[in-house]
C-alpha cells in the first residue's frame, strides 16, 4: 500500500454575499486546488455556496477546552461591558 | 488519572449529555463513548461507500436519461454522505487509512442489505423506496445525536437523503402503472427487497447488545422494534398505493393496537449475512479493496505531483 498519504484541509464555505465563511467539514487532497475542486463536489453539490476556502488541518491552532475556565470565565463577572449595566429615566428614548 | 478521577468526570460527562449539550472532538470523553462511536459512525460510512456498489450496477444501464441522471446524482450524494462520516469518525483520532484497512480486511461491517444482488432495474426503485426509506428512519433521530461532528453530519445526510426515496417511489410507481411485465418486476423486487429492509433495521430488541448504552448517549433515540414497526405502518400504505403485495402472509391491520402485525422474520439468514455469506458479500469487498488498490497510483501521483509544484514554487521565490 502506498505511505503517500493526502494530507487532510478544512473547507469554508460562504452561501452567499453578505455572509461569512462557515466551516463546512473537511475532506484529504494532495494540495489545496485538488482541496478546492473536491470541496465544490462533497459540500456544495446543491448550490450551497458561492466561495469555498481551504486550509491545511495542521494549520489551524485551536484552543483546548481544558482552558476553557481561564480563558472564557472572566468575561462572565464583567456586566458593564453589557448596556444594561447602566439604569437610565425611562424618560431617555432612543438610547 | 485515579480511578475516582475519572469517575468523576464520567458522571459530569453523562450529566452534560442528559442536558443536551453537544460533546466535541477535543472534550474530554470516557474511552468507551469515542469507541462506541468510532464503530458506528464508521461503519455508516462503510455502508454509504459500500451502498454504491448494486446501484453502480445500473447507471449505464438506466432507461431513460431522466433516470440516468437521477441515479448519478443519488451514487454522486452516497459518496458525498460517506466523505462527511468518514470526517467526522477522524475527529475522534483514527486516520482515514486506519478506517479503511478495517473495511477492507472485513474487521469493520457495513449494512448488511448491500450483500443483495441487484438483478433487474425494479431493484433500483425498491432499494430506493425501500432501503432508503428505513435508512431515513434510522438515521432522523441522528441528527440530534450528542457527538457534534456526528450530528452536523447527519444534518447534511438527512436533508439530502428525502430525494433519494421519492426518485424509487417513482421509479416503483411508472413500473407499477406500466406493462403486466413491468408491473410483475415491480412485484418481484419487492418480494426480494422487503425482507431484508425490515432486517436492516437491526436485531429484535431482546437481541440488540448495544441499545441502553446507545439510548444514553442519544446515539439512539427509538428501540430496533420501534423503527421497525413505524417503518411498517408507513410503508403498507404506499404498497397499496402501488397496488403491489407485501410478501408477509401474516400482515395485517391491529385495530387495537394501532400498528400493523407481521409475521416472523428470518434472523437466521440475516446472520448468515452478517457474518460474511449473503448473495454478495465477496464480490462487493472485492470491487471495493479492487477499487482502493487500483487507484494507489493515481493517490501516489497526485501527491508527487503536488510536491513537484510546491518544490517549483519555493524554486521561483528563491531565485527572486
Amino acid at each position: 500500500m502506498s505511505q503517500n498519504n493526502w494530507p487532510l484541509w478544512e473547507v469554508f464555505v460562504r452561501s452567499k454575499n453578505g455572509l461569512e465563511h462557515r466551516h463546512f467539514g473537511s475532506l484529504h487532497a494532495a494540495d489545496a486546488e485538488m482541496a478546492l475542486e473536491n470541496a465544490r463536489d462533497v459540500y456544495t453539490r446543491r448550490s450551497e455556496g458561492v466561495s469555498i476556502w481551504v486550509v491545511e488541518s495542521s494549520n489551524i491552532t485551536a484552543s483546548n477546552p481544558e482552558n476553557n475556565g481561564e480563558l472564557f470565565e472572566p468575561a462572565a463577572d464583567k456586566v458593564y461591558r453589557h448596556p444594561t449595566f447602566y439604569d437610565l429615566p425611562d424618560e431617555v428614548k432612543h438610547m | 488519572m485515579s480511578e475516582k478521577e475519572v469517575k468523576n468526570l464520567e458522571e459530569i460527562f453523562e450529566a452534560r449529555i442528559a442536558r443536551d449539550e453537544k460533546i466535541e472532538p477535543k472534550d474530554w470523553m470516557p474511552e468507551k463513548y469515542r469507541k462506541t462511536h468510532i464503530r458506528q459512525i464508521s461503519q455508516h460510512a462503510h455502508s454509504e461507500i459500500v451502498g454504491m456498489l448494486p446501484e453502480g450496477n445500473w447507471i449505464s444501464r438506466a432507461p431513460s436519461l431522466r433516470r440516468k441522471v437521477a441515479l448519478l446524482a443519488k451514487v454522486q450524494d452516497e459518496a458525498g454522505h460517506g466523505l462527511y462520516l468518514y470526517s467526522a469518525c477522524e475527529t475522534l483520532g483514527i486516520s482515514r487509512n486506519e478506517l479503511y484497512e478495517q473495511l477492507h480486511s472485513g474487521k469493520a461491517k457495513y449494512s448488511s442489505i448491500f450483500n443483495y444482488p441487484t438483478v433487474t432495474w425494479a431493484d433500483m426503485g425498491a432499494i430506493g423506496w425501500l432501503v432508503d426509506g428505513a435508512a431515513i428512519i434510522n438515521q432522523v433521530p441522528l441528527c440530534s445525536t450528542s457527538y457534534g461532528p456526528y450530528a452536523r453530519a447527519m444534518i447534511r445526510v438527512c436533508k439530502e437523503e428525502s430525494f433519494h426515496q421519492r426518485q424509487g417511489f417513482e421509479i416503483m410507481l411508472k413500473l407499477a402503472n406500466g406493462t403486466p411485465e413491468q408491473k410483475d418486476m415491480a412485484q418481484d423486487a419487492l418480494n426480494r427487497w422487503w425482507w431484508p429492509s425490515l432486517m436492516m433495521l437491526g436485531p429484535t430488541d431482546a437481541e440488540s447488545v448495544h441499545t441502553a448504552q446507545s439510548m444514553k448517549w442519544k446515539l439512539k433515540r427509538k428501540t430496533n422494534d420501534e423503527l421497525r414497526q413505524q417503518f411498517i405502518d408507513q410503508t403498507v400504505p404506499q404498497a397499496d398505493l402501488l397496488g403491489l403485495t407485501i410478501p408477509d402472509p401474516d400482515l395485517k391491520w391491529n385495530e387495537e393496537t394501532g400498528h400493523y402485525d407481521f409475521g416472523e422474520i428470518d434472523w437466521d439468514e440475516f446472520w448468515q449475512v452478517v457474518k460474511g455469506y449473503g448473495p454478495s458479500n465477496k464480490k462487493r469487498m472485492k470491487d471495493r479493496v479492487g477499487a482502493w488498490e487500483e487507484g494507489t497510483w493515481v493517490r501516489d501521483a497526485a501527491m508527487a505531483y503536488a510536491e513537484k509544484k510546491e518544490k517549483r514554487k519555493n524554486d521561483i521565490k528563491r531565485a527572486i
